[in-house]
């Protein structure tokens, strides 16, 4: 024994306790942002996977001082989705990775993490318990009080009621004290709640803040982002890893069977190609392949060309008009351009790229292009310079070509991935890595954009010349009109009229009649040099 | 021409200009109004009026054309304005009507822009503002036995000899458009500078010269050039010109010899026939007066009048190179360094003598 270290095994609940700082719980100014921002995403992914038009009600309540300089408080968040079954209901808030949502369809949530990760972090610094009450909308609404076994990563139930149902509600509300720093973290909580309003311009949002100040984010769209399928992996995405736990759990007999049962748009045929070219037998038991035989799979799966491209109906893209009206709603801009790109691939993992272009109105001028990132409707707050999308803006337009200086015009550019897996650069969740798939389509969808904002520019720019023009004449006819009648004797100043019909109707249209709709999506400008 | 008929002739052309742009609009059409063009490259020299004259090239300021509204808005006032000037016997300066033209809601951006317009109005009319009551601010002054009768409304009929005043009579309205009575003067001097106009009238230069003394206090306006080419004209008076012995001076005199280009478009403005008496060059030599180096400036101007038709006479050509020879300019004041009556004593009969007045 001596000598040897001591394997101490831990639960992954004492994990993420003492890695508390990757999951975004380090300081209580981030703990209370994060907290909202986990039980926010949890409500909204509930509502949408029933398709309920989303109302999220949230409050923050100061409670008192902490020993630490920082403050408790009551954090509560009510929303009208699924609600959680009754007997499922201590594990999804009580236990850490258990979740709904693993399987490979675009949610919001996908670790079973963030929402037991926020009551546990208020467990640790406040030791109460948790308070949640949900109902399916079925007879009956459970009624818990629970605490996180931290050791054992179970939950522990302190009280449980069971009130009759006699609304037919459905939805879920969690209830728990924490400690944070409401004042440090508003900044960052307030652009949250907005930039989530414009991703989804379909939720009701109101918000509570700890000195009484509410918050409202109405409605102004009531359609909801058609629903994402769920989806096999694709063979492109695979690693060892997931070979291994497909492995364990299938009751194929085959590997072909198992090729064809568990991956994504693999046939009979291509089965037998792959498996040809791992030098295994279509007609072994996949339980029996040996550790170098499953990397070895891993890997020709990886590189095969000849697998079709992952489908993208397991994505779920807000759609020009819902992010139309996001923007509008909470922007309030002069001009608003939107473009879904086709769907593509990365690494085997589909993805949508949605760019939104706005100009002017309520988009301040604040010397730059203001940048706002989404991935699966999450708004990405932090790190702004490291995204793909600040590499694309900055780095790879030529804005002079598209006549706009990001300097000095008052411009905002909203970019939404859609992805079964987010390329996550770092645990964080805050920005995107550079894959070049999504970077090529990342550019072309600002490009469409900015040649459809430069389009719309031009307009405007001839629209204010013809009115220019107009005002000249309504202002200086008339003078000509009196000074020639006093000039020639006459007694009846001639009728300028006539001439002021003409002139109105050389180039005098709105640029309003213009909508964001020009050019398709398939387009990709020559103008530049491509990438 | 009579006095009374350019007055009738003005208000024809004023009113036949509101006439075309009423009728225009009354049509429908943008009103437009024609006028010969005063680009530079419309500008000659022509020898035989010995001035400078506006060539074929017409400019169109249409209503069509956005950028012309204003000037032409701006053109119909100033038109409006003249007339009732004209016909109530009134007069007006440029830097009034710049103001003036604010209560009538015209904006003028400033006087540049004002007096601009004044020049379409002169080139359209064929008349020059003074014909249309219209005066500039700077004034120059006239002094000698010249009796002339007043025109202007309240004052017809009032005689004043121009001795009356030591410090000379302002050449103004009044005076430009007075009758000539009585002249006992043989000749005309035209001074540049006001110290020395009154330099000769204190040694009664104008007694020994029989002379009118006339004080053009820089570059003369148009109302003292029209005032020298009548006296010349109609009195038949011997013009000379006296200025600083330098290329500014030089050309002083050439704009009351053969007019501006600025004037390119009016008539009866220059004196063909006057002489100018110095400072030259070679007086500078000759008469070993104080002098300054020339700038770089001063030596840039005399290169282009080198250029200019009108200083093609053998006089110019030898003053311009004796100026760029050496290279020194001097003021009508440098002969005091012989004494305060030595110019009016020796340099002006020895000048006389010299042009064979
Ligand atoms: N408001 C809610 N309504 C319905 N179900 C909920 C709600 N909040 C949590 N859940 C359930 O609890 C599970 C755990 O939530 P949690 O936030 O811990 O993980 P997640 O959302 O699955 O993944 P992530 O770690 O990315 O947030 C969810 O998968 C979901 O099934
Ligand atoms: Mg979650």
């Amino acid at each position: 024994m001596t000598g040897m270290a001591v394997f101490e095994e831990i639960s992954p609940a004492d994990f993420f306790y003492r890695n508390r700082d990757i999951a975004g719980f380090s300081s209580p100014s981030r703990a209370i942002y994060s907290t909202l921002r986990e039980l926010i995403e949890n409500s909204l992914d509930a509502c949408e996977a029933v398709r309920v038009l989303p109302e999220v009600r949230i409050t923050l309540r100061e409670l008192r001082p902490s020993p630490t300089g920082a403050f408790f408080y009551s954090v509560r968040v009510v929303d009208n989705g699924s609600g959680v079954p009754g007997d499922k209901i201590p594990q999804a808030f009580g236990q850490v990775l258990f979740g709904s949502k693993f399987r490979l369809k675009q949610t919001r949530g996908t670790f079973g993490l963030g929402g037991t990760m926020a009551i546990l972090y208020g467990q640790i610094t406040t030791e109460m318990p948790a308070h949640i009450v949900s109902s399916t909308g079925d007879r009956y609404i459970h009624d818990y009080e629970l605490m996180i076994d931290i050791q054992k990563n179970k939950p522990n139930v302190l009280r449980y009621k069971v009130h009759t149902n006699r609304d037919g509600w459905h939805g879920t509300l969690v209830e728990f004290t924490m400690e944070g720093d409401y004042t440090r973290a508003m900044p960052k909580v307030l652009d949250y709640l907005k930039q989530t309003a414009i991703v989804n311009p379909y939720a009701d949002i109101t918000f509570v803040d700890p000195k009484g100040r509410l918050y409202v984010f109405e409605r102004t769209i009531r359609k909801l982002p058609s629903p994402p399928k769920e989806t096999l992996p694709h063979p492109y995405g695979v690693d060892a890893e997931t070979l291994y736990r497909l492995i364990a759990m299938t009751n194929t007999k085959s590997l072909s069977a198992f090729l064809m049962e568990h991956f994504h748009r693999v046939g009979k045929s291509l089965a037998g190609k792959v498996l040809e070219r791992a030098n295994l037998d279509p007609n072994r038991s996949p339980k029996t392949l040996t550790p170098s035989e499953v990397s070895d799979l891993a890997n020709v799966m990886r590189s095969f060309e000849d697998f079709l491209p992952p489908d993208a109906s397991c994505l779920s893209p807000l759609g020009e008009e819902i992010l139309e009206a996001g923007i509008r709603k909470e922007l309030n801009p002069e001009f608003v351009f939107v473009t879904k790109r086709k769907p593509s691939a990365y690494s085997g993992y589909p993805f949508i790229v949605e760019v939104g272009i706005a100009y002017g109105g309520g988009i301040p001028r604040t010397g730059d292009i203001v940048l706002y990132r989404f991935a699966n409707r999450i708004p990405l707050l932090y790190d702004e310079t490291s995204d793909v999308s600040w590499k694309v803006i900055h780095n790879l337009m030529d804005w002079r070509y598209y006549k706009v200086n990001p300097a000095e015009d008052p411009l905002a550019i909203i970019i939404h991935l859609c992805s079964t897996k987010i390329p996550y650069k770092t645990v964080g969740k805050e920005f995107l890595s550079d894959r070049p798939e999504i970077e090529r389509e990342i550019l072309n969808g600002v490009r469409l954009a900015a040649r459809n904002l430069m389009l719309y520019l031009m307009r405007k720019r001839r629209f204010e010349i013809g009115k220019k023009r107009f005002d000249l004449y309504a202002r200086y006819l008339p003078k000509i009109a009196r000074f020639s009648t006093l000039l020639s004797g006459h007694k009846k100043e001639p009728d300028i009229g006539p001439l002021l019909a003409k002139v109105s109707s050389l180039g005098l249209e709105s640029p309003g009649k213009m909508k964001g709709r020009e050019g398709s999506h398939e387009q990709s400008p020559k103008e530049e040099g491509s990438s | 021409m009579s006095r009374a008929l350019r007055k009738k002739e003005v208000l024809e052309r004023l009113k036949a200009l509101g006439e075309g742009v009423y009728t225009q609009m009354q049509r429908g059409i943008f009103p437009a109004v024609r006028m010969a063009s005063r680009s530079v490259r419309n500008i000659d020299y022509d020898p035989h009026l010995r001035q400078y004259v506006l060539g074929d090239q017409k400019v169109l300021r249409s209503a069509r054309n956005v950028r012309h509204l204003r000037p032409l808005a701006q053109l119909l006032w100033a038109g409006h304005v003249a007339r009732s000037l004209v016909s109530q016997g009134k007069t007006s300066t440029l830097r009034d009507l710049f103001y003036m033209a604010q209560a009538d809601e015209v904006h003028f951006k400033d006087q540049a822009e004002s007096d601009n317009i004044v020049t379409d109005l002169e080139t359209i009319l064929g008349y020059a503002r003074e014909d249309f009551h219209v005066f500039p601010e700077e004034r120059s002054s006239i002094f000698g036995d010249l009796t002339i009768e007043y025109t202007v409304p309240g004052y017809e009929g009032r005689r004043l000899n121009l001795m009356s005043h030591p410090d000379g009579l302002v050449i103004g309205p009044t005076l430009t458009s007075a009758e000539f009575v009585h002249c006992n003067a043989k000749i005309c001097i035209v001074i540049e500078k006001g110290a020395m106009f009154t330099r000769f009238v204190e040694e009664k230069a104008y007694e020994r010269f029989k002379a009118l003394l006339i004080q053009t206090a820089g570059q003369p306006p148009r109302a003292t050039r029209r005032l020298i080419r009548r006296l010349n004209q109609e009195l038949g008076l011997p013009v000379i010109i006296f200025t600083d012995g330098d290329p500014w001076g030089m050309h002083i005199a050439t704009v009351i010899i053969s007019g501006s280009a600025n004037a390119a478009h009016l008539r009866e403005l220059a004196t063909p026939d006057a002489k100018w008496c110095g400072v030259y060059a070679t007086d500078i030599v000759n008469y070993k007066l104080p002098s300054d180096p020339l700038t770089e400036l001063d030596i840039k101007r005399l290169y282009e009048l080198k250029k200019d038709p009108r200083y093609e006479g053998e006089l110019w050509k030898r003053e311009i190179d004796m100026f760029l020879k050496i290279r020194r300019k001097a003021e009508q004041e440098a002969f005091s360094r012989y004494g305060l009556t030595y110019i009016v004593d020796k340099y002006l009969p020895d000048k006389l003598k010299e042009l064979a007045l």
